[in-house]
């Protein structure tokens, strides 16, 4: 309540610019970094304009799905994503989204913004991690069950991969959906964590892979928050066409450049920003 | 018209690429309506004081039911048409879903033909679940 005071009259257009710049670069360095444009749009709303962590929820939720079915369009013509693993994965993913949504509506809204400040700061380590560059070949008896196992191109070359540790991918990808729904977010980190160091799979396949579950897993908990009434059209709009050309501009810059010292500087900033929300949230200020 | 429908015409790769034609169209459509109903909100609106976001109230019935969106889109209530851009968003990743479901039933895959149904089960009770008069 102590933000009254500050508060200058802003009209709705000002308003409305200034989100909407806020939303490009928050899609924009969503996409460089692989950490997704919800992820920065929950602070940008709650620290910098005051707005309810509720409403900041469901916008954030919406760009989940923007900057995911924007960046698939340009994925899936490189044929990457592992279909069958990332439905079989939604299954733990969507039904963790749907109980994460529920518990929203009963949690204290303090309560959410510290989890979603530890989940910020894990996501901000997990961009900077070394990644899963090799395919496994090797793989479990479940995986060959499921036709888990695929190929990917590479230089001009099908590569063959395998999986392993079906059960903790698919439990660490509940965990994942839950996260999804009580924050907002797509949890991209977690969803790549799951696939990379429990699976074992290489970084190529399951970014793109973890891409498509996203729109998914968001989607499911997205119908609940709508409903709710989460989801303002005043926010939203300005949310969504901002985080999309973003994450579209970021994905044609990545072919160019190579985003390893920015990924640095952004882990460190969110971290930043990710101690704040914690703070706040102790203090009460949501 | 047969072989429209055999594995052979569409390969793995085939339905990939009309699933992401589908997204594309998806959110291309989604944006549209939302940059349509953006600029209208910003005419009417734009001059006025921005609501107050910073205390959760809620949105009322016509923005959260399918139904209310709908009728309001189309007697052109700015917020509504909004919501509906909103609404086609949130359809491209489950219109996805149905695009995979369609291409592992050409497949004759009946594993992911069930995994698939499981997912679209989850995502269709959680929007029935919370369905609201």
């Amino acid at each position: 309540m102590d933000h009254t005071n500050k508060h200058i009259f802003m009209t709705i257009l000002t308003f409305t610019i200034i989100l909407l710049l806020g939303a490009f670069v928050a899609g924009l360095l969503g996409s460089l970094t692989g950490l997704g444009g919800g992820v920065v749009v929950i602070p940008l709303l709650t620290l910098l304009f005051h707005v309810d962590i509720r409403y900041a929820i469901g916008a954030a939720l919406l760009a989940s799905i923007a900057t995911s079915s924007g960046a698939a369009t340009a994925y899936v013509k490189e044929g990457i994503t592992n279909i069958r693993l990332g439905m079989f994965l939604e299954i733990a993913t969507t039904i963790g989204a749907v109980i994460g949504a529920v518990i929203a509506i009963y949690m204290p809204t303090n309560t959410i913004a510290i989890i979603f400040g530890v989940v910020l700061i894990f996501s901000a380590a997990m961009t900077v991690r070394k990644k899963n560059e090799h395919a496994l070949s090797g793989g479990s008896a479940l995986a060959e069950k499921l036709k888990l196992n695929s190929t990917y191109p590479a230089d001009g070359k099908l590569v063959p991969y395998k999986l392993t540790n079906i059960v903790g991918g698919f439990s660490l990808m509940g965990v994942a959906g839950i996260l999804s729904g009580l924050l907002g977010i797509g949890s991209g980190s977690l969803k790549v964590l799951a696939m990379d160091s429990m699976m074992k799979i290489p970084f190529k396949v399951s970014t793109t892979t973890s891409n498509f579950m996203i729109g998914v897993t968001a989607a499911a908990s997205a119908v609940v928050y709508l409903q709710r009434g989460y989801m303002d059209p005043g926010i939203a709009f300005p949310v969504i066409l901002g985080v999309l050309c973003g994450a579209i501009t970021g994905s044609k810059l990545l072919k160019r450049m190579n985003p390893k010292t920015l990924r640095i500087i952004f882990a460190v900033a969110i971290t930043l920003v990710a101690l704040e929300m914690i703070f706040n949230g102790f203090q009460h200020k949501f | 018209m047969k072989q429209v429908f055999s594995k052979h015409y569409w390969g793995d790769k085939d339905i990939s690429l009309l699933v992401g034609q589908i997204l594309r169209i998806g959110v291309i459509f989604a944006s549209t309506i939302l940059i349509l109903g953006g600029i209208l909100y910003l005419i009417v609106h734009g001059q006025d004081a921005v609501p107050n976001y910073k205390d959760f109230v809620g949105e009322g019935n016509s923005n959260t039911t399918i139904t209310g969106i709908i009728t309001g889109a189309f007697s052109r209530n700015i917020p509504q048409v909004i919501q509906l851009g909103v609404l086609l968003l949130i359809c491209t990743p489950i219109v996805r879903v149905i695009g995979s479901l369609f291409g592992f039933v050409i497949e004759k895959d009946s594993l992911y033909i069930i995994i698939t149904l499981i997912v679209l089960t989850v995502i269709i009770g959680s929007i029935l679940s919370g369905v609201k008069g």
